[in-house]
C-alpha cells in the first residue's frame, strides 16, 4: 500500500515537534527517543507489520495531544530512527549512535530475539529500560541477571510451546485426533529452538512424532514437506514457520487438501495478509499470537491503528509493541523525569494500564501475552494465553475450501 | 603485488603502534566503528593475500567466518567450555577445510571458481543449519561473555597486523616471486617450473584460518549465534568489494579500501536514515566509475602526479 | 516416485525462470549481474501491485512486464553498464567492474522497492490443485512451468536457427572475434541484457503467484541463479535448463527420500560434484 495518507501524518507531527524544539527557549522540551529496527533484509517484512507502525502510532498520538507530561513540563517526542539491515553488526553501530551521537533519551527495543541479546549489553551501559516485545527465549532468568534493563513481555520458548501442547491434549483427550503429530520446523534459530522445545514436550505428553523434519530458510517448494506430512497420516499439523513459509505451507495445505483436525503455523499466521491470501480457506487455522478483538480497549487500539498508520495491526506482537510504549510512557510520565535509572526503577516497581490489560513485571518478566491464536471468520483471536481475557474455544479445521 | 620493502613494513609498524591507542581516546561509537573497521581490514587483507595475486575472486569468506562464530556459539553455549577453545580450534578447523578446498579446487578458473566458492559457502551453511537442527538439538547460542569493544579491537588489530606481515613476508619470499608469475600469467609460470597449485593451495589455507579467526572474535559481540546470520553471502561480498575498490593489487589496498568505505556507510546511514540502501548503492555505482582501479590506481596516479609536478 | 518427478520438474521450471535472464546476461554481455535478483523481485512486485490495487491478473501483468522491463534494462546497460564495458582492458576487469557496479544497482534497487512496499507481496493466483499424472499439485506452479518450457524452447530456437540468434551465439563465443566478422557487439550486448532483464522479470511475475516474496529476498535468488547458470556452463542457453532440471529433481528427491532440511546442501553438492568433474559446467566450452 502506499502510505500517503501516512506520511502526511507524519511529517504534520514531525513540524510540530520540530516548532516546539525551535520554539524552545529552555534547553531540551523534547524527549529524544531512538528506534533502530529492519527495513531492509530478511526480518523486514514482519518489522514493517509489527515495529514500525506501533511507533510511528504511538509518537504521533502522543505528540498530537501536546507531549508527554514530566514532571511540570510538557515535552514532545523527536522520534530518530535507522534501518539495521537486519544486519546484527550494523545494529550494534547504529545503537552506539543513538546513545553517543544522538544522545537519546529511550530507546524502542529491537526487533528480534537476537538483536534484543546483542544491543542489551551496550544500551546497559548506558542505562536505557528495553521493554523488549519479539525476544522469546528460555533463558530469561539468566539474561535478565546480567542486563537489568532489559525487559521480556512476550513470553519463554518454553510458554510459546505450551500453548499449541495444551491445545493438542485437549482435542486428543476429546477423541479429535490421535497420538500422532506432524511437525516441521524452518531451520533457523527460532525454528530449531521450538521444535526442540516441543519435541521433548509432546513427547513427554505421550504424543508421536510421525513426521518430524526441518526445511532451510528460503525453501522454494514445500509440496515434498506437505506430502510427507499428509503421508504419515497424523490429524495434527504443527509448523515451527517465518512468515515466507508460514504463507508456502497453508498453500500446499490447501493444494493437498490437508486431512488435519488441528493445524498450526508459528509466525505471520497472525498477518492481515495471511487472511488476505487465502480467504476462508484458512477459517480455523491456529498460529502465534491472538488477540482479543472484542474488549474495548483493543478495538479502540485497532481503530486508531489502522486510522493513523493506514495499515491494519497485526493479531499478535502489534499490541504488545504498543503496550510496550504505554509502559514506558507511563514509567516516565510517572516518574516525573527523564532520568533512566529512576524510570527503569518506575517499571519494575509498578502496575502499567496497557491495551493488554493489567502489566507488571515480575524479574524483569511481564506475563501477560497470547501465545495461540485462532483464525475465526476472518478474525484471528486469541485462544490460548497467559493473564489474558477473552480465550475463545478452540475450533477444529474442517477442510480447506472457502 | 609489488615486492614490499623495507619501509613499508617500518610505515606499518607505526600504524599499528598508532592503532593500539585508539580504544584510550574514543569510547563508544567510535569506537565501535573501529572494531566494525578492523575485522574488516583482517578479513580483506587476508582475502587479498590469495586473491590478490591469483586474480581468483574467492566468495568463501563468508563459510570460514561462520565457522569461527559458529564454533564460539557452539562449544560455549552447549558445552561450557570456555572462549579461548574454540578460538584456537575454529581457525584450525576451517584452515584445513580451506586446505581441501584449495585442493579440490584447482581445475577451476575464472567464474568457475567465484562461484564454486559461493555454492560451497552456502552448502556449509545449509548443512550446518541441518546438523544444528537434527543433532545438536540446541536452545539457541549465546555467547555471554565480558569481553568489551575494545578487547575485540585489540585482539582484531593483532589479527590484522599478522595478516600484513605475513603478507609482507610472503611478498618477498620466493612464494610470493611466484604468486606474481601466477597472477600475470599462469602458463608462463608453469612452464618455469613454479608449483602453482601448491602456492595456491597455501595461499588459501591462510584465508580461511584468518576468516574463522576474525569470525571467533567478534562472535562475542554478537551474544547470540544464529547460523544464518553469521554465514552470510552479503558478507563474502562485502569483503570482495572492499578489497576491490582498495585495490587487491597492493598489501595496504584493502586496508584503504575499507576505511572510505566504512565511512560513506556510516555517513549515508546519517543523513539517509529512511533510505540508507537506497544511497548505499548510489554511493557504490559513484565509486565504481570515479575509481577505476580502487583506490590503490587512484592513489599512485596522484603520486605519479605530484613526482612529474615536482620534476 | 510419479510425485518426485512431477513437482522435480515444475519446480525446475521456476528455477529456469530465474536463471535463464542471467544466462543471456552473463553469456553474452559478459556483465555478472548481481542485481537480477532484484529485478525478478520488481517483475513480483508489479504482479502483486496490479493484482491487489486493480485485480489485474498476474497472466497479463506478464505481458505488461516484458517492454517495460526490455526497456528498464536496456537503459541500465546503456547507461550504468557501457562505460564499464568500454574502459575495461580485460574480461577480468569487466568482471570485477560489473560484480561492484550491479552490486550497487541491486541496493538502489531494493530502496525504490521498499518505498513501495515494505512487507511481503502476500497473495495468491490460481492456487487451484490439479492432477498430472497422478500427482497432486497447484495450477500456476504449472502454468509458470508452461511459460518456463516455452520461454526456453523459444529461446533455444531463435539462438540457433535465426541469423540474429546466431550473432548473439557468436558474441557469447567470443566478443573479438564477432567484431571482426561484423556483428555490432555493443548492439547485440545491449539486447542480450535487455532481454535477459525481461526474462527475469517475467519469471518473478509468475512466481510471484505461488511463492511469498518480499523486498529484500532478491539476493537468494540471485545466488540460486549464479549457480544455476554456472553448473549449466556460461554462454549456453541449454546448459541453464539441463542445470535447473537436474537442480529441481535432486532437490524434490532428496526432500521427499530423504530429509526436506537437506535440500540445499544436496543442490549444492551436485553442483560442486559436477564442476569438479567438469570444471567449465555442463555445457561450458573448456577454458584456454
Amino acid at each position: 500500500m502506499i502510505h500517503t495518507r501516512f506520511f502526511k501524518r507524519i511529517a504534520v507531527a514531525a513540524t510540530a515537534a520540530g516548532i516546539a524544539f525551535a520554539s524552545a527557549a529552555v534547553a531540551q522540551d523534547v524527549i529524544k527517543l531512538g528506534a533502530i529496527a529492519p527495513k531492509t533484509g530478511p526480518l523486514a517484512g514482519g518489522a514493517v507489520v509489527t515495529q514500525w507502525p506501533n511507533v510511528q502510532l504511538w509518537v504521533e498520538q502522543i505528540n498530537a495531544r501536546g507531549g508527554l507530561q514530566v514532571g511540570d513540563k510538557q515535552m514532545m517526542i523527536e522520534l530518530i530512527e535507522y534501518d539495521d539491515k537486519t544486519n546484527p553488526g550494523e545494529h550494534i553501530k547504529l545503537a552506539q549512535r543513538l546513545a553517543e551521537q544522538d544522545k537519546v533519551d529511550f530507546v524502542v527495543a529491537p526487533y528480534g530475539t537476537g538483536f534484543n541479546i546483542a544491543t542489551a549489553p551496550i544500551y546497559g551501559r548506558y542505562g536505557y529500560p528495553m521493554i523488549a516485545v519479539s525476544a522469546i527465549t528460555d533463558k530469561m532468568e539468566e539474561l535478565t541477571e546480567r542486563y537489568p534493563n532489559l525487559f521480556f513481555t512476550l513470553g519463554t520458548t518454553t510458554a510459546f510451546v505450551d500453548g499449541v501442547k495444551e491445545i493438542l491434549i485437549e482435542k486428543r483427550d476429546a477423541g479429535e485426533i490421535g497420538n500422532e503429530i506432524a511437525m516441521v520446523n524452518v531451520a533457523d534459530a527460532f525454528g530449531i529452538e521450538l521444535a526442540d522445545r516441543a519435541r521433548d514436550l509432546f513427547t513427554e505428553a505421550g504424543f508421536e512424532l510421525v513426521y518430524d523434519k526441518s526445511y532451510p530458510l528460503g525453501t522454494p517448494d514445500l509440496s515434498p514437506v506437505m506430502k510427507g506430512a499428509k503421508d504419515s497420516g497424523a490429524k495434527a499439523f504443527v509448523a515451527w514457520s517465518y512468515p515466507p513459509d508460514s504463507f508456502g505451507l497453508a498453500e500446499q495445505a490447501i493444494i493437498e487438501d490437508l486431512d488435519v483436525a488441528v493445524y498450526y503455523s508459528a509466525v505471520a499466521t497472525s498477518f492481515p495478509a495471511f487472511s488476505g491470501a487465502y480467504g476462508g480457506k484458512i477459517n480455523n487455522v491456529l498460529g502465534a499470537g491472538g488477540t482479543n478483538v472484542d474488549d474495548p480497549k483493543i478495538a479502540e487500539y485497532r481503530a486508531a491503528h489502522e486510522e493513523i498508520t493506514g495499515e491494519v495491526a497485526d493479531y499478535w506482537a502489534s499490541a504488545n509493541t504498543y503496550a510496550a510504549m504505554q509502559v514506558l510512557e507511563q514509567a516516565i510520565v510517572g516518574a516525573a523525569t527523564l532520568d533512566r535509572d529512576t524510570v527503569t526503577q518506575y517499571i519494575k516497581d509498578n502496575t502499567f494500564d496497557t491495551v493488554m490489560g493489567e502489566l507488571s513485571f515480575e524479574n524483569n518478566v511481564s506475563h501477560t501475552f497470547w501465545s495461540v491464536g485462532q483464525w475465526q471468520d476472518g478474525v484471528f483471536r486469541g485462544v490460548k494465553g497467559s493473564n489474558v481475557d477473552g480465550a475463545v474455544p478452540v475450533r477444529l479445521k474442517e477442510g480447506w475450501t472457502e | 603485488m609489488k615486492p614490499s620493502g623495507w619501509g613499508e613494513l617500518a610505515i606499518a609498524a607505526f600504524l599499528v603502534f598508532l592503532a593500539v591507542f585508539v580504544p584510550f581516546v574514543t569510547n563508544g561509537y567510535w569506537l565501535s566503528i573501529a572494531v566494525t573497521t578492523m575485522m574488516y581490514v583482517a578479513l580483506a587483507t587476508s582475502w587479498a593475500l590469495f586473491s590478490g595475486p591469483t586474480h581468483y575472486i574467492s566468495l568463501a569468506t563468508g563459510a570460514f567466518f561462520g565457522i569461527g562464530g559458529y564454533l564460539v556459539g557452539s562449544m560455549m553455549s552447549d558445552y561450557q567450555l570456555p572462549f579461548w577453545v574454540p578460538l584456537v580450534v575454529a581457525p584450525l578447523v576451517a584452515a584445513g577445510l580451506a586446505f581441501l578446498i584449495g585442493i579440490a579446487t584447482l581445475r577451476l578458473s575464472g567464474v568457475y571458481f567465484v562461484i564454486f566458492t559461493l555454492g560451497l559457502a552456502e552448502m556449509i551453511r545449509n548443512l550446518i543449519s541441518w546438523i544444528q537442527n537434527n543433532f545438536l538439538g540446541s536452545r539457541g547460542l549465546y555467547v555471554l561473555t565480558d569481553l568489551r569493544d575494545h578487547h575485540l579491537y585489540w585482539m582484531l588489530l593483532g589479527v590484522a597486523a599478522a595478516v600484513f606481515l605475513l603478507g609482507w613476508v610472503v611478498n618477498r619470499s620466493r612464494l610470493g616471486f611466484a604468486l606474481r608469475i601466477i597472477g600475470n600469467d599462469e602458463t608462463v609460470a608453469r612452464h618455469v617450473g613454479i608449483n602453482t597449485a601448491w602456492a595456491k593451495v597455501i595461499l588459501f589455507t591462510t584465508t580461511g584460518f584468518f576468516a574463522a579467526l576474525v569470525g571467533a572474535i567478534i562472535a562475542p559481540r554478537w551474544s547470540y549465534i544464529e547460523p544464518n546470520q553469521v554465514f552470510s553471502p552479503q558478507l563474502s561480498f562485502l569483503v570482495v568489494i572492499m578489497a576491490l575498490l582498495g585495490g587487491a593489487g597492493r598489501l595496504w589496498g584493502p586496508l584503504v579500501g575499507v576505511i572510505p568505505f566504512t565511512i560513506i556507510w556510516e555517513w549515508v546511514n546519517v543523513q539517509f536514515p529512511n533510505q540508507s540502501t537506497l544511497f548505499l548503492g548510489l554511493a557504490f555505482l559513484l565509486i565504481v566509475y570515479v575509481l577505476p582501479n580502487g583506490m590503490v590506481g587512484r592513489i599512485e596516479q596522484l603520486h605519479a602526479r605530484m613526482g612529474r609536478g615536482r620534476s | 516416485m510419479l510425485d518426485i518427478i512431477v513437482s522435480g520438474l515444475l519446480l525446475s521450471g521456476t528455477y529456469a525462470l530465474v536463471a535463464m535472464g542471467l544466462n543471456l546476461q552473463y553469456g553474452v554481455a559478459r556483465i555478472m549481474n548481481l542485481a537480477n535478483g532484484e529485478v525478478l523481485v520488481l517483475g513480483a512486485l508489479a504482479a502483486f501491485w496490479l493484482y491487489t490495487t486493480a485485480q489485474i491478473s498476474p497472466l497479463l501483468t506478464v505481458i505488461l512486464v516484458i517492454p517495460v522491463a526490455f526497456i528498464g534494462n536496456w537503459l541500465i546497460y546503456r547507461f550504468l553498464l557501457t562505460p564499464l564495458v568500454r574502459r575495461s582492458k580485460s574480461q577480468g576487469q569487466l568482471e570485477v567492474d560489473s560484480i561492484l557496479a550491479t552490486f550497487g544497482i541491486s541496493f538502489v534497487l531494493i530502496g525504490i522497492m521498499v518505498s513501495i512496499e515494505g512487507g511481503f507481496f502476500a497473495y495468491k493466483y490460481l492456487s487451484e490443485p490439479i492432477s498430472i499424472l497422478g500427482s497432486t499439485t497447484s495450477l500456476n506452479r504449472f502454468i509458470a512451468f508452461l511459460i518456463a518450457c516455452a520461454i526456453g524452447i523459444g529461446l533455444y530456437l531463435w539462438l540457433n536457427k535465426t541469423r540474429s540468434g546466431v550473432a548473439v551465439r557468436a558474441v557469447a563465443v567470443s566478443t573479438e572475434a564477432s567484431g571482426l566478422v561484423g556483428i555490432n557487439v555493443p548492439r547485440i550486448s545491449a539486447f542480450a541484457f535487455a532481454l535477459g532483464g525481461a526474462i527475469t522479470a517475467v519469471g518473478g511475475a509468475l512466481i510471484s503467484t505461488f511463492i511469498t516474496l518480499d523486498a529484500s529476498i532478491g539476493v537468494v535468488f540471485t545466488l540460486k541463479a549464479l549457480i544455476i547458470v554456472i553448473m549449466g556452463g556460461v554462454g549456453d542457453i541449454r546448459g541453464a535448463i539441463v542445470a535447473a532440471c537436474i537442480l529441481g529433481l535432486v532437490e524434490t528427491a532428496v526432500a521427499t527420500l530423504i530429509d526436506p532440511g537437506l535440500t540445499l546442501a544436496a543442490a549444492y553438492l551436485i553442483f560442486i560434484l559436477i564442476l569438479l568433474f567438469r570444471p567449465q559446467g555442463l555445457f561450458g566450452r573448456a577454458s584456454t
